[in-house]
């Protein structure tokens, strides 16, 4: 971000948990967030909300994006946070859903610790912005 | 953890940066970052890396590279799973490439990390090749150092073997493995252009496939006819040390010869080591334990030709230069926008007033003085 930081990176993992085989989108968004300069990484079909934490843990990345078409957002999400938790991780990761997600849970997931919804009809020029504005500064 | 490193624990214990403190005790989100700042070369990173320094020395460094789709995260997996079921810790670091126009990069290795879900005591870590900047090498040795320090047993660093960069990158490893798809001429022609020299093992993977057969026993010609061009200087084979000279002749006569070999081997004066060739069949698991083994097998000939020992150095050698190098590069470019850039210089050299070798003599003048006194009073 700031020039003393010159090869600073936004890293970014996308994310798809539980059973729910539609990774079309997720796929769209890693590569609009690869040609938007970000790092990109893909944790692949099915992962259990732990791999998600272990993965975003583990690369450290500024930006989660959890995407979840299988209207399990409830019970997967606040896992998954709760879990960035443990490992001290929460405050400083920017968690986005991606999705449908019903109007009436989209509180519950903010309250779990989600900054941003996107759902159907999102651009990615919109995602791109947002992220480059709320990624988190690191100490 | 030997005693020396307790001793420089409780010693610096009160200078020690709290991210590093966390780190040796084991905390991952402390390695995760220590990783992020080396990456990103932070400011005080340095710091940081010189603080691991004392605390490594301890894992095992491995290098798997082959050209993409040869299966080497799969691979990597395995082998990580099977060192887990042995009681070991394992680190990995694994590269892709990045786009040189964006910078961005996506980082797919670990969709195949699935035999260690769940399982914090593989550190798995996705690197980009940022590149532009050339310090990718060394932002991996420093990353390795991290993982060294935290306590890994195994490192293993995962990249694609393509460029000079690369190869640098696998040379920060003890073991190197060379992975082969079979059934492609074309990668044995990839192996005679440079990574040869670098491969200390050689997987055939996906051993299952046709033309796997014929691979291995390419491979095995290629290097028969290395060690054959070496044995008709006189069998420098086993136990019989070389001469420096018959090795230069030996080299040269191959250079003459045949292409494929010309640039083998960094001359060792102990006996070679003969780089063994293991099938596996990396997604079914099998051929894991022979590849352990013959890791194995290169680690203890390594420790006891005394090769470990001498490689560490070069590369502590080395890493001096590189940073020296750097440190270098920016002293001079402060020196530079202190006497007021370069443009002036530029206009006069446009001008044919001068040129610029003497533009940078005349630049590089009052430097040379100040060492040369300072050497002097020394």
């Amino acid at each position: 971000m700031s020039a003393e930081q010159g090869q600073r990176q936004i890293r970014c993992l996308v994310a798809k948990v539980g059973l729910d085989g539609h990774d079309r989108g997720a796929h769209v968004i890693a590569r609009a967030l690869r040609d938007a300069g970000f790092e990109v990484i893909y944790s692949g079909l099915h992962r259990s909300p732990d791999e998600v934490v272990q993965a975003a843990v583990q690369e450290d990345v500024d930006v989660l994006g959890i995407s979840i078409l299988s209207g399990a957002h409830n019970t997967l999400v606040p896992k998954i946070t709760d879990g960035l938790a443990e490992y001290g991780a929460r405050e400083d990761t920017l968690v986005l859903v991606g999705g449908i997600i019903p109007d009436d849970d989209k509180d519950r997931l903010r309250e779990a610790g989600v900054a941003e919804i996107f759902g159907p009809g999102a651009s990615m020029d919109e995602m791109v912005e947002y992220i480059r504005a709320n990624a988190p500064e690191r100490r | 953890m030997t005693s020396g490193d307790a001793d420089s624990v409780s010693e610096s214990a009160a200078d020690l940066d709290p991210l590093i403190a966390d780190l040796l005790d084991g905390n991952h989100r402390a390695l995760a970052r220590t990783i992020t700042k080396i990456e990103n070369r932070s400011p005080g990173y340095r710091d940081l890396v010189s603080q691991l320094h004392a605390h490594t020395g301890d894992a095992d460094v491995i290098g798997i590279t082959g050209s993409p789709g040869a299966g080497k995260s799969t691979l990597v997996d395995k082998l990580a799973a099977t060192y887990r079921e042995a009681g070991l810790t394992v680190g990995v670091i694994a590269i892709d490439p990045a786009s040189p126009f964006t910078g961005g990069a996506v980082l797919g290795d670990r969709i195949r990390m699935a035999s260690n879900v769940g399982d914090m005591d593989v550190f798995f870590r996705s690197m980009s090749a940022r590149g532009t900047l050339g310090g990718l090498s060394t932002a991996t040795t420093d990353a390795v150092k991290a993982l060294d320090a935290f306590g890994k047993d195994k490192v293993i660093v995962e990249t694609v073997g393509a460029g000079q960069n690369e190869v640098d990158i696998v040379r920060t490893a003890d073991t190197v493995v060379v992975l082969v798809p079979p059934g492609s001429g074309d990668d044995v022609q990839m192996l005679k252009a440079g990574i040869l020299e670098i491969a200390d093992l050689f997987v055939v993977n996906k051993a299952d496939l046709d033309g796997a057969d014929r691979t291995v026993s390419e491979l095995r010609e290629m290097l028969q006819l290395r060690d054959g061009e070496v044995e008709v200087d006189g069998h420098h084979g086993f136990a019989e040390p070389s001469v420096g000279a018959s090795d230069e002749s030996a080299r040269e006569r191959g250079s003459a010869g045949s292409d494929g070999a010309a640039a083998v081997g960094d001359a060792d004066d102990v006996e070679p080591w003969d780089p063994p060739i293991v099938e596996t069949v990396a997604d079914r698991g099998e051929g894991i334990d022979d590849l352990i083994a013959a890791m194995d097998d290169h680690r203890t000939y390594l420790v006891e030709s005394g090769q470990l020992a001498a490689t560490a150095r070069t590369r502590y050698a080395e890493e001096i230069r590189t940073l020296l190098r750097e440190d270098t590069r920016e002293l001079l470019a402060a020196e530079i926008d202190a006497r007021g850039g370069l443009a002036e210089h530029v206009d006069a050299v446009v001008r044919r007033e001068t040129d610029p070798y003497a533009v940078a003599e005349e630049l590089l003048e009052p430097l040379a003085d100040c060492v040369a006194e300072r050497r002097e009073r020394d």
